[in-house]
């Protein structure tokens, strides 16, 4: 092995699996790493848990406790579920906060995957004049900054008769630029034409062949969208504290109103912000796969 | 019958025609309303005497800006939200670019590493603030405390305002440095590995690929996220809204941030749509001309990397 050779070279004469072995050998670019690499990983991780950890410390503690001891002992102590039942019974209106988070992000999921499918099937595999200059204009729209238009924004809510309610929130975030530009992607490639074609041979409508034909090939995409999409609605703030309102809250805009009335409890605040998160984290649980692909497989599309 | 065919044949070919538009008709629909019209008409209330409650009063021309401008409030605002955009975005970017280069390593286990970087995303910022105001609490707050152990004396976290700021925008990076990394990752891994190893046939170390390599190809992500943060960042609202229960930025407005000041002039006590419609508009336009500068930024640091890498 005295003279190198470059492992496309390798890979040429003597196949992919001599290649590999060759990229191993020779320059240690699929090597497993050294312990170094674990600890500074573990160190970012310890990083990302510890505050998680420290929330539910506090949460199963007691205010007189947590005063004395600024640094909370590694182990729970046992008055949780107390705290608990005393951010249910505390003056937020925590089961309509509840109940209202899992309609506004299961409504916003729903709704999202539909139109931006929809939208995306369009733009992929129909054939229509400005097709292309309609997409970039999409896209474009994704660097507008919404926060800026609460004003206006808010003088339609009142004149609609929507301050407080829960289409306040929902209808704005029915249909996004990045769930367009995502489903776009995704059935460019994943539905073939002949596909397509073949539906509308045997004589299905246009919506017909979009529902039975293109929603089956969105499946895998549909359901990342619809994660980031509830994700991103469980854990809004800014709109939904403007024109909700404490009368009609979401969960984080309870979590304010728990902060500005029990500021000096610490243990409560904490079991509510457990509470708050905890149906995220199972969801973490069970699809924190599907969320890590989906942030790689956005990033090297966008 | 033969009239009958050709009405159903017309109907087929307008389906064909008209369903496309039909298909993406919602997502401009609901953009227009929701999104470019309450864009213009900030400018429209903006140069009006606009009440909450009152209502649309008489035009008064730029007085909302020249009032807004006279105020140190705007420029507090305006200080901090740089500030604050400035000690989250730049730390972010590089660590995780970082953490995404230990990532992009052949680990055992990758799927557990990945999912644990990317674990603080699911904490909404309202809670993540609620959780780190109680590690930057002045008094009996966890970082003062290991500071007392360490025998430094404890921090102002909400006196200073430069404190506040580092306070705020670890909120941001606790949140947002992981899901980062992994963007980050999928563009490293998209680097052909013959680039690497023809890299390492010239001699150069795992630092030299790094600079000269790696940075110089991610580029385009680098500009994506750069500027993704710079629209989110400016913007920012809820970790300082959250870091004191009062929820004005301070009792000097230490760490009072642009879109605070927007709420509070609308929704506070003077209840002024214009002057809120008239700072929104100059957040606008201070948010365009971030993106463009971070744009050339951006684009002249990794190209004279990448020129660089070869010579």
């Amino acid at each position: 092995m005295s003279t190198q050779m470059s492992t496309p070279m390798i890979e040429q004469l003597a196949g992919k699996g001599a290649a590999r072995a060759a990229r191993r050998k020779l320059h240690g670019v699929d090597k497993r790493p050294g312990w170094l690499t674990y600890c500074a990983l573990a160190a970012v991780v310890l990083i990302s848990f510890y505050p998680i950890w420290f929330t539910i410390l506090l949460a199963s503690s007691n205010a007189g406790e947590i005063a004395r001891n600024p640094i909370p002992s590694l182990i729970p102590a046992g008055e949780f579920l107390t705290n608990v039942t005393r951010v249910i019974e505390s003056d937020i209106k925590f089961w309509t906060a509840l109940a209202n988070s899992i309609i506004v992000s299961t409504v916003t999921a729903i709704s999202v995957v539909f139109f931006s499918t929809l939208a995306g099937y369009s733009f992929a595999k129909l054939r229509f004049r400005g097709s292309n200059g309609l997409l970039v204009f999409v896209i474009a729209t994704m660097a507008v900054p919404t926060q800026l238009s609460i004003v206006p924004l808010f003088i339609l809510m009142s004149e609609l008769d929507w301050v407080g309610k829960l289409q306040a929130v929902i209808v704005p975030g029915m249909v996004t630029a990045f769930g367009v530009f995502w489903m776009t992607q995704y059935l460019r490639e994943a539905l073939p034409f002949e596909l397509i074609e073949a539906a509308r041979v045997d004589g299905a409508s246009m919506i017909r062949t979009f529902w039975s034909v293109a929603m089956p090939a969105a499946r895998p995409a549909a359901a990342m969208l619809a994660l980031f999409t509830f994700v991103g609605s469980w854990t809004n703030f800014f709109w939904p504290f403007i024109i909700l309102g404490s009368a009609n809250p979401t969960l984080p805009v309870a979590l304010q109103l728990l902060q500005a009335s029990y500021f000096k409890d610490y243990s409560l605040i904490m079991a509510g912000v457990v509470v708050a998160t905890l149906p995220l984290v199972i969801l973490f649980a069970v699809a924190g796969r599907q969320l890590v692909a989906g942030i790689m497989q956005g990033a090297v599309k966008g | 019958m033969n009239q009958q065919l050709t009405r159903s044949q017309r109907l087929s070919r307008l389906d064909v025609k008209a369903s496309p538009y039909l298909y993406i008709s919602p997502f401009f629909i609901l953009f227009f309303i929701v999104g470019l019209f309450p864009l213009v008409y900030t400018a429209w209330v903006s140069v009006h005497d606009w009440h909450l409650i009152g209502g649309q009063g008489e035009m008064v021309g730029l007085t909302n800006y020249i009032d807004v401008l006279q105020q140190p409030n705007f420029f507090k605002a305006l200080r901090n939200t740089f500030s604050i955009f400035l000690l989250s975005s730049v730390p972010q970017v590089l660590a995780a670019i970082v953490i995404a280069y230990l990532l992009d390593t052949n680990l055992r286990a990758k799927t557990f590493w990945r999912m644990g970087v990317l674990l603080p995303y699911v904490v909404a910022p309202v809670a993540v603030s609620l959780i780190f105001a109680k590690i930057f609490a002045d008094q009996s707050g966890l970082v003062n405390a290991v500071l007392e152990i360490l025998g430094t004396s404890p921090i102002g976290w909400h006196a200073d305002p430069f404190a506040a700021h580092v306070a705020i925008a670890t909120m941001v990076n606790f949140r947002w440095t992981g899901y980062n990394a992994l963007i980050f990752l999928a563009a490293m891994q998209a680097i052909p590995r013959e680039i690497y190893e023809a890299a390492i046939i010239d001699g150069a170390n795992r630092w030299r690929t790094f600079f000269s390599v790696t940075v110089p190809m991610l580029r385009p992500t680098i500009i994506f996220v750069v500027i993704t943060s710079t629209i989110g960042g400016l913007q920012i609202f809820d970790e300082p809204r959250m870091f004191d229960t009062l929820g004005q930025g301070g009792a000097d407005r230490q760490w009072m941030t642009l879109t605070m000041y927007i709420y509070e002039l609308g929704w506070g006590a003077q209840k002024s749509f214009g002057r809120a419609a008239a700072v929104s508009w100059l957040l606008f336009l201070i948010i365009i001309a971030v993106g463009v500068i971070n744009f050339l930024i951006t684009r002249s640091i990794s190209s004279s990397s990448s020129g660089k890498a070869g010579r």
